[in-house]
């Protein structure tokens, strides 16, 4: 059944990843119980910062799902051969990401047994109820597409005629999945710090780095572990999408920096403050954003170099900084920020809680295991398992 | 579990049985204020004129608060991140961050105001509702469907106006004097002020202005040209909370 006897036969390296996998995502699991039981106060958020870490991973997330189009898009629209062994990977990264973003949505629902009525009520001047459908429809393609290109794979036969325009389907389908994100956040009157049309394309550039750096990670690792080879094209290719996404990102957020400081519009100015040089003496976020800042300056470095990128010791690295950066960004800055000062101008710290960084902590593990999964699942077919 | 439950459906029961003659009183409410308009939810518009004035002579006053807080069980939660407000005060430099010039505001920028739910004709909160459990009625109250609430927080991230508490917690152990007229709620919802609908719907005003010793609240129906917010609106200038924003509160502060 798709597949999935491929997954439970494996070495004894294979099953001790898994064990520890999945005492990862039971403690997280025990964790959500409490939280079932107590309610969302077990976690750091709070009246004026009522969206925490679990919103701003799955915004984080929503990117790397996005991402698969860059393997995707070259491969199919431009005919690019280097990426026709790594497209499976991105798809199932896609799928695996998109997972873990409707898990982080629904871990954060207060009443989460209510969590349908988005569907039996559909409002479509709702953006939720816009990221529900973008979501939904994107986890369904793409979960689509691998399946059936691997199924044809294993048999031996071209794939279907019918599945070619769906996989076309699927590249705009990733760009509006990121779109739509990003309009959940910058149509809020009142949070100046996301009420800008640059939004979008900074959510894009950021995705399209950091994605693409978790597959070279992905490939890499794959390459160790077994017999399949992503090819040295490939990643190099890889790592010339992640060289232009990074600078056009970092050139959108500098755009931002510039129109807020610039205009010196009090309420623009003022999550950035927080951001970058703390406000009321709250700083608990400028060591990370610095952080940030460092990796995106340095990764720019090692990217734009000829011969830094092209050695692929170092290519490793840089692609560890490119994705910590951008996950410190996107992943706490982006979400934290936009609520602090609240417009109120209250400055409220938040610092999440053990529990709902255990829970943060499962659902990644669930990430990583259906990529484990899925990966072993592919590579079984292709008889490349070392 | 069961006693909590079985309450719970008794003031529900109390509840609809209100809304099914809510309509009658609204009716005859608001003809009562406004005969030449006949009245009904339609030709209602529900605004609140405050006179920060009246209300600064006695700043420590919080009998609103107090009212408010006893007639919709509001709970108190000892950790203020977790605290549920529905009417509050703040500094005027807070309320209105847009005030910005120092010497106008510079007796005024620590007085307290009274804050609420603006209840705003163009709500972005109802606009991002992913379930329509935030709406607005015909006669312009914000009303929550504490029922259909997923607890997204979605209408507390874009309320300009911080008017949103969400229950973190469940409420019901803090609730100092428990009223059984009205429900109390779940924790994982999101709640606010809705203009005392629940009194509307008997005939009465919203519990604070019947408070308010100093007559710092003014309620009534911005429809009828004749009402007392009405004329005080025309009489004396008035600012709103960010009226850049479009959002239109229904909340007037008397200058």
């Amino acid at each position: 059944m798709f597949m999935l006897e491929k997954a439970v036969v494996g070495s004894r390296r294979y099953w001790i990843w898994v064990g520890c996998l999945l005492a990862v995502i039971l403690a997280g699991f025990l964790c959500y119980l409490l939280q079932l039981q107590v309610g969302l106060g077990i976690t750091g958020m709070s009246r004026d910062v009522s969206w925490g870490l679990y919103i701003a991973q799955f915004t984080f997330f929503v990117g790397v799902a996005a991402s698969a189009v860059m393997v995707v898009l070259p491969y199919y629209l431009h005919n690019y051969k280097a990426f026709g062994k790594i497209t499976i990977l991105g798809e199932f990264l896609a799928v695996s990401a998109v997972t873990m973003c409707m898990l982080f949505i629904f871990v954060d629902m207060g009443q989460p047994m209510r969590v349908l009525n988005v569907i039996l009520h559909p409002t479509p001047h709702s953006m939720m109820f816009w990221d529900m459908v973008s979501l939904s429809g994107y986890l369904f393609l793409n979960a689509l597409i691998s399946y059936v290109m691997l199924e044809s794979e294993r048999e031996g036969v071209a794939p279907p005629h019918w599945i070619k325009p769906i996989i076309l389907l699927s590249i705009p389908w990733a760009v509006s999945i990121h779109t739509v994100t990003a309009f959940l956040y910058n149509g809020l009157p009142g949070r100046a710090f996301w009420l800008t049309a640059i939004l979008a394309p900074r959510f894009l550039a950021s995705a399209f780095a950091a994605g693409p750096s978790l597959l070279i990670l992905l490939a890499m690792v794959i390459r160790k572990l077994t017999k399949f080879d992503a090819g040295s094209e490939a990643i190099q290719k890889l790592a010339l999408i992640v060289t232009y996404a990074m600078l056009i990102n970092v050139f959108f957020v500098l755009m931002e920096v510039f129109t807020s400081l610039y205009s010196n519009i009090p309420a623009d100015a003022s999550h950035l403050k927080f951001l970058f040089v703390g406000l009321d003496g709250n700083t608990e976020l400028v060591p990370w954003m610095w952080t940030s800042v460092t990796f995106a300056l340095l990764s720019l470095v090692l990217l734009i170099v000829p011969r830094y990128r092209k050695n692929e010791k170092l290519l490793a690295f840089t692609c560890v900084i490119v994705f910590l950066s951008l996950w410190i960004d996107k992943g706490i800055g982006l979400i934290i920020g936009g609520f602090v000062p609240s417009p109120l101008e209250t400055v409220t710290s938040y610092v999440p809680t053990l529990p709902e960084i255990t829970i943060v902590a499962s659902i990644w593990a669930i990430g990583m295991l259906m990529i484990t999964v899925f990966y072993k699942i592919a590579l079984s077919v292709r008889h490349q398992l070392g | 579990m069961s006693i909590d439950r079985r309450k719970f459906l008794g003031v529900a029961a109390g509840a609809s049985a209100l809304v099914l003659a809510g309509k009658a009183s609204v009716d005859a409410l608001a003809s009562g204020s406004q005969p030449k308009q006949g009245g009904s939810l339609a030709n209602t518009r529900w605004a609140m004129v405050i006179d920060p004035a009246k209300c600064l002579k006695d700043k420590g006053c919080t009998a609103c608060i107090a009212a408010c807080d006893k007639v919709h069980n509001i709970p108190d939660f000892k950790n203020p991140k977790h605290v549920v407000k529905w009417i509050w005060k703040e500094p005027f430099k807070d309320a209105f961050p847009e005030q910005e010039d120092e010497y106008t505001i510079e007796q005024y920028k620590d007085k307290p105001f009274i804050l609420m739910c603006n209840h705003c004709n163009n709500p972005p909160c109802v606009r991002v509702c992913p379930t329509q459990a935030t709406f607005r009625r015909e006669d312009g109250i914000v009303m929550m469907d504490w029922h259909r609430c997923i607890g997204c927080r979605y209408c507390m991230a874009a309320c300009p106006y911080g008017s949103r508490s969400f229950n973190w917690l469940d409420p019901r152990p803090h609730i100092a004097h428990l009223d059984p007229d009205f429900p109390t709620r779940t924790k994982g919802v999101v709640e606010k002020c809705t203009f005392c609908e629940e009194r509307l719907a008997r005939g009465e005003g919203p519990a604070c202005v019947e408070a308010c010793e100093a007559k710092a609240m003014v309620f009534g129906n911005l429809d009828d040209p004749d009402s007392e917010v009405r004329q005080l609106l025309k009489a004396r200038f008035s600012i709103r909370r960010n009226p850049e924003l479009g959002t239109q509160p229904e909340v007037y502060y008397l200058v």
